[in-house]
């Protein structure tokens, strides 16, 4: 595969792997943050991992859209289906995340809920199309990469006035939420974790450039890389954060300059600010409610907007007893340190968040990378097959 | 034969529907079953009409398996319900060593099902059972109303004869045996996601269905002491070799350089989202045998028309949580879990 072959070679991968043996001061350690599941789940994936020193630690952060969408939303979409009778359609991602009363998108599927799981909304927009008679309701959540395609959806559905297509937004702000984590206590005043640097989301930063991330590289004095999704450049954006801590430095550096630009993608943050405002507040699995940190629909296209078209409340629903998911999703907690990590919580029947999907670090863990617990759980009781 | 005296008009295929006169047990079945399914699926013991066939087995080992058939779409690149159907159960009884011998079907067909459709699907089933060289030889065809089934379901089942010194079982992989695959992997389940109504995207690949006796022969013949053989159908090669592990209460370790997947395989993955080692295939094998028979194997399955890019994908280790682990591409390490669920396409 041309452009992605590229960069998996195993060569270039011990080549780096030995610059970054070389420059990294063994006197010292390396937490760095991946703040997107993408690149988590390269890390485990390609074992990247095992190409880096000792004393250099991935902390894996909260950057993986499913895992952090507190229970309450689920619950909405749940109610949606349940009570208004729509057709909801979502990214398969998620169809397995746990909502309260052990329910889930795929659980109100099996007992007659009519639940789509759609590629683009594009997808939506012609089930809407196929169904005058029935409200269909698109489940929007990701981070800034996938919000432009919600944001055409919603001009295109105004466009062919289409009345029975709404969109639920859940759509959230990649810098509001590494902000809420180098603010959080645990970083911030406790110390018990440190984040030395960033590896920055490469996607999201093609839509919203690199230029969001300067302010606080600034003044929280953390170095950030824009890094790219294949297992080179993982380890490429670790030497360049090891060169800038070594250096003393805390500058966004992007590694993923074939793509990524300072300015981002003009015509599609104008779409975005065209369609959505900024939330006064919303809440983040893991890290609370957060300000300004996701979109709603404007009024303009209030028509278009679910939460209003159904008058959905706002739910507070609490995590399932045990579950560490809001402590690892802020790297306070490693999976592991998880009492129902493997016991109860495995990616055949799980209990939080981020066991879910593959960009979730419990699954992440457990799927990839458990032969290096010492304990060596075993899923042999638990086998689903 | 006297078809015509016994039903007055033929079989309207080319417009007719599948209705629940088809499943009833009257004129209406017996007509579908002699002018649709007979007529194509055509042999001695299927023409006498029997509720069952009778036949003679050689002294021995004998097999059976059945598969049950359900997809969608029912016709996609390099196959359909129907081959899938006569490869399926063939391919799980070749898989102890075994050559399969007959085969019987049962249809459950959805009123309202197009009889051209049928006929497609029975005609591509007689294709596959003639090219194998294994008769259905016995049936039965039922029919639930609109709505209760998604067109036409297929179970079928074989028997087969295991040769003489075979002796292969899932629970038989030692430390030390070596791991062959017979081909690329998800081929098939590339094929069939791309004709889906909504993914569509256009690609070359077939889907690999295939009959692997006539390879499973010429392998057991060359190495009778092959320790497991097992098809990596739904929840592919990964999933297989967890099942095999946990079998034999063994770990394996794997090569990722050695695993073959087409470029167009990689690319449609990459797009969206999916892991080639967990995606369905059917026409392949995987092979467990002694190390040192491994090279002979697989020259074997490499003459072959159906194992030409064969290879040694890594060995079976002693392991007491069963792991299946891997070497990347890449340069390290990591597990080849089981699935879990169904695989599904990631957000961003």
């Amino acid at each position: 595969m041309k452009y992605i072959d590229e960069f998996r070679q195993r060569e270039l991968a011990q080549k780096l792997a030995a610059s970054i043996q070389q420059e990294a001061d063994h006197d010292r350690q390396y937490n760095l943050m991946e703040f997107c599941g993408g690149h988590t789940h390269a890390i485990f994936r390609y074992g990247v991992q095992d190409l880096m020193p000792a004393n250099l630690t991935f902390v894996h952060g909260p950057g993986c859209p499913v895992c952090v969408l507190p229970i309450g939303r689920i619950d909405n979409a749940i109610q949606l289906l349940e009570q208004h009778n729509v057709i909801l359609c979502t990214y398969g991602d998620m169809l397995r995340v746990p909502a309260s009363g052990r329910k889930s998108l795929l659980k109100a599927k099996a007992t007659g809920a009519d639940v789509r799981m759609v590629y683009s909304t594009q997808d939506a927009l012609k089930i809407a199309h196929n169904n005058p008679d029935r409200q269909v309701v698109f489940f929007a959540i990701g981070f800034e990469t996938t919000t432009p395609p919600t944001a055409v959806a919603i001009k295109q559905a105004e466009k062919q006035g289409l009345k029975n297509f709404s969109v639920f937004c859940n759509h959230v702000l990649t810098p509001a939420a590494i902000q809420s984590i180098l603010d959080s206590p645990e970083v911030r005043d406790i110390g018990s974790v440190s984040i030395d640097g960033f590896f920055g989301p490469s996607h999201v930063s093609t839509i919203i450039g690199s230029r969001p991330y300067e302010f606080f590289a600034k003044s929280f004095q953390r170095p950030v890389v824009i890094a790219g999704f294949e297992p080179l450049d993982v380890m490429q954006s670790a030497l360049m954060l090891i060169r800038q801590l070594n250096q003393g430095r805390h500058e966004v550096e992007n590694e993923y300059t074939r793509v990524v630009t300072r300015e981002g993608n003009l015509k599609a943050q104008s779409l975005v600010a065209e369609v959505f405002e900024v939330r006064r507040v919303f809440e983040w699995r893991g890290l609370g409610m957060v300000p300004n940190s996701a979109l709603q629909i404007k009024p303009r296209f209030a028509d278009f907007d679910a939460e209003l078209r159904f008058q959905l409340p706002a739910i507070q629903a609490s995590d399932i007893k045990g579950c560490e998911c809001p402590s690892i999703l802020r790297g306070i907690k490693k999976p592991t340190d998880c009492k129902l990590f493997g016991t109860i919580c495995t990616p055949e029947n799980p209990m939080g968040s981020c066991m879910v999907s593959s960009e979730g670090s419990c699954a992440a863990y457990w799927s990839y990378g458990r032969f290096r617990q010492p304990e060596n759980k075993t899923d042999r009781e638990g086998v689903a097959v | 034969m006297t078809t015509r005296k016994r039903f007055p008009l033929p079989l309207n295929i080319q417009d007719g529907v599948v209705d629940m006169a088809h499943g009833s047990g009257g004129r209406a079945m017996a007509q579908l079953i002699d002018q649709l399914f007979i007529k194509h699926l055509d042999n001695r013991l299927l023409r006498q009409g029997n509720d069952q066939a009778c036949f003679s087995v050689a002294a021995g080992r004998m097999v059976m398996s059945t598969d049950g058939h359900v997809i969608s779409p029912l016709f996609f690149p390099g196959g359909d319900i129907g081959s899938l159907a006569i490869h399926g159960t063939v391919n799980d009884v070749a898989m102890s060593g075994a050559q399969p011998l007959y085969l019987a079907a049962g249809f459950i067909l959805e009123e309202g099902f197009p009889l051209v459709d049928l006929e497609r699907v029975v005609i591509s089933m007689a294709a596959a059972a003639k090219a194998a060289e294994v008769a259905v030889v016995t049936g039965d065809t039922k029919v639930v109303e609109r709505g209760k089934g998604d067109g036409i379901f297929i179970t079928t089942t074989g028997v087969g004869r295991v040769p003489d010194g075979v002796n292969i079982s899932g629970d038989l992989a030692q430390p030390g045996d070596a791991i062959l695959l017979s081909g690329t992997l998800g081929d098939h389940g590339v094929a069939v996601m791309s004709s889906r109504e909504n993914l569509e995207f256009e690609t070359q690949i077939e889907s690999d269905s295939a009959a692997l006796h006539t390879l499973v022969a010429d392998m057991v013949a060359a190495v009778p002491s092959i320790h497991c053989l097992r098809d990596p159908t739904r929840g592919g090669l990964a999933t297989t070799l967890n099942e095999l592990a946990l079998q034999s209460q063994v770990g394996m370790r794997l090569e990722e350089r050695a695993i073959p997947v087409q470029p167009a395989v990689s690319a449609a993955c990459e797009l969206l989202g999916l892991d080639p080692l967990y995606i369905a295939n059917e026409g392949k094998l995987i092979a467990i045998c002694p190390a040192e028979k491994a090279a002979q194997l697989l020259a074997v399955m490499r003459a072959h028309p159906l194992g030409q890019q064969a290879a040694i994908i890594g060995n079976v280790v002693e392991d007491p949580n069963s792991f299946v682990q891997m070497e990347t591409a890449f340069g390290g390490s990591r597990i080849v879990d089981w699935l879990a669920g169904e695989q599904l396409p990631r957000i961003c």
